[in-house]
């Protein structure tokens, strides 16, 4: 069963550059059976990045899908508190580059108007839209996203491709924000490996709408693949969560590129 | 794929679900590792219902017949009703119970106690000779004692004494997504190395311990006595590499947090990283074998 990580990063991760960071990610994503991962943020990140901050980001993880483009793809990471930076850094690295999606982080709650613009330009370039979101019960981070926050922005945004990430962590809530839009997607990503939560999202979603994402390498590729392999799930649904759905979702930017899988 | 209730699992149909089941390649090459690296003891599961919802396995049948799938021979189950009930005697009788009728000589208790409650030396005796327990399990958080409590340290004393293994849960699960009313924070273990050195022959298990305890405070905890720790929060890529970088192997079991959290999730860890086979049997049985062998009821008994 093939399997597409969309959820991976350079932190966390032995290696002094880019390149041998992801070649390190790979070699566990190999024993684990990982084809391809999605990759964003650089090898030091920062909650708000100035523009200059974004493109040194953005430069390490293009470093390292130079490496590795086979195995690769890149979101780029963009602040919606620096618009037009964001729609420039937007269009060097989805429109002219290879970057396949956005990531936005927790510079800013999600359903700002800011972030109208970008989510308008990452759909006319077919780019998938990443956004971290969380409902912590400690308290959330100034600028951080809720699943509630996305249910906004989707609606706003009826075209876009939204990936609601870790839903929610609080994956009982998130679940529920984001069931009516049908344009949002459930990111497995970065939690703990709670059992139920896959079921869940696939009793609420559909299979079509689940996405296996790992956080790596902060989390362990295993802990969250378990979610997909533990859960008990038939074996379409398995085969779209781990790999089907995202090459869906990838396909219209990929054929932009002239890649295809 | 599965066995009819009460047909008994091949060695092959056994090996085939569970790689199936855990992404594996089914080749001749897995099968004979699989089989070349011996059993497979659980040292962290729980029975009953996690309060706050359904589990897929919470049902002890069938969490029983999950972990025989994936080659478990030996859990050691403690019981949600252990965090939050008041009459532990029945939830530790009731747990004995369930071991005795759904383990089929998979699942042994280990009961709750809470040295905050009157008379808690008597739950203790009922572990020790009612049930014939071979450890206990703690929740200092949930009981709302910290480890610097002299009645905790009179506890791990009796413990001792009992020779029973005493394994504290550091967390449950993640204090960000707990429910608004039933927040506890993780148990702080900074009082923990002091008092272990002081009670000769304490067997101690730290669960759910490596979310919050890492790096020197881990590395003198360990050096204190016979103190493990086990696998089922131990997160970053390549997590066992670099665990076993810093932790002496004999110091690390498995345990997976079943059915809290996907069984799936510990096992797949033994394969993300390279383990030598040295590692991969330490961790897999030798060390809860050990462990449970020094806690022999045979010197209880004396």
């Amino acid at each position: 069963m093939e399997i597409w990580d969309l959820h991976c990063h350079l932190s966390g991760v032995p290696g002094t550059t880019p390149e041998v960071r992801l070649e390190n990610l790979l070699r566990y994503a190999d024993r684990m059976g990982i084809a391809r991962l999605c990759l964003s943020m650089g090898m030091e990140w920062s909650y708000d990045p100035s523009p200059e901050k974004m493109r040194q980001e953005n430069d390490e993880v293009l470093r390292a899908l130079r490496a590795h483009g086979d195995r690769a793809f890149g979101f780029v990471y963009l602040n919606p508190r620096h618009t037009q930076a964001s729609l420039d850094e937007l269009n060097r690295c989805v429109r002219d580059g290879p970057m396949v999606g956005v990531k936005l982080w927790v510079a800013m709650h999600c359903n700002e108007p800011e972030l109208d613009p970008i989510i308008a330009r990452a759909t006319e370039l077919s780019a998938l839209v990443f956004q971290h979101t969380w409902i912590k019960i400690t308290g959330n981070l100034p600028g951080e996203s809720t699943p509630q926050d996305l249910a906004e922005l989707a609606m706003r945004h009826p075209q876009a491709t939204l990936v609601c990430g870790h839903t929610g962590g609080d994956w009982e809530t998130g679940l529920q924000a984001i069931r009516p839009h049908r344009n949002v997607y459930a990111d497995l990503a970065g939690g703990d490996p709670a059992a139920g939560f896959t079921e869940a999202a696939v009793r609420e979603l559909g299979s079509e709408r689940v996405l296996f994402g790992s956080d790596a390498g902060g989390r362990s590729f295993a802990s969250q693949l378990a979610k997909v392999h533990g859960a008990e799930l038939p074996n379409r649904a398995r085969r779209l969560i781990l790999a089907g759905n995202l090459q869906r979702l990838l396909r219209p930017i990929l054929a932009t590129k002239g890649i295809r899988r | 794929m599965n066995p009819s209730p009460g047909q008994p699992w091949s060695r092959r149909s056994f090996l085939k679900a569970a790689a199936t089941a855990s992404g594996l390649t089914l080749v001749g090459q897995e099968i004979c590792r699989a089989e070349a690296l011996g059993p497979l003891i659980d040292v962290n599961v729980g029975l009953s219902r996690w309060p706050l919802r359904h589990l897929p396995c919470d049902e002890p049948g069938r969490l029983v017949a999950k972990l025989r799938s994936h080659g478990v021979t030996q859990a050691w189950a403690g019981t949600f009703d252990g965090l939050l009930h008041k009459d532990l005697a029945a939830a530790n009788a009731r747990l004995a119970e369930d071991c005795r009728r759904f383990g089929r000589g998979i699942l042994l208790p280990f009961g709750s106690i809470n040295p905050t409650r009157p008379d808690w030396i008597e739950e203790l005796r009922r572990c020790a000779q009612v049930h014939h327990m071979r450890g206990i399990r703690l929740h200092p958080n949930y009981h709302g004692y910290t480890l610097d409590d002299p009645r905790f340290k009179q506890l791990l004393q009796r413990a001792a004494e009992l020779n029973l293994i005493v394994q504290v849960t550091l967390v449950m699960e993640d204090e960000r997504m707990m429910h608004p009313r039933l927040r506890v924070d993780p148990v702080d273990t900074e009082p923990l190395a002091a008092t272990v050195k002081q009670i000769p022959g304490l067997h101690l298990v730290l669960l759910n311990a490596l979310r919050t305890l890492r790096g020197p405070r881990l590395s003198s905890l360990l050096d204190a006595g016979d103190v493990c720790v086990e696998l089922a929060m131990l997160e970053g890529v390549g997590g066992l590499d670099n665990l076993l970088a810093q932790t002496p192997t004999d110091r690390v079991l498995f345990g997976s947090h079943a059915p809290l959290f996907y069984f799936e999730a510990a096992e797949l860890k033994l394969k993300e990283s390279l383990l030598t086979t040295h590692q991969a049997r330490a961790i897999r049985f030798e060390n809860a074998t050990r462990l449970f062998d020094a806690a022999s009821p045979h010197r209880w008994a004396r």
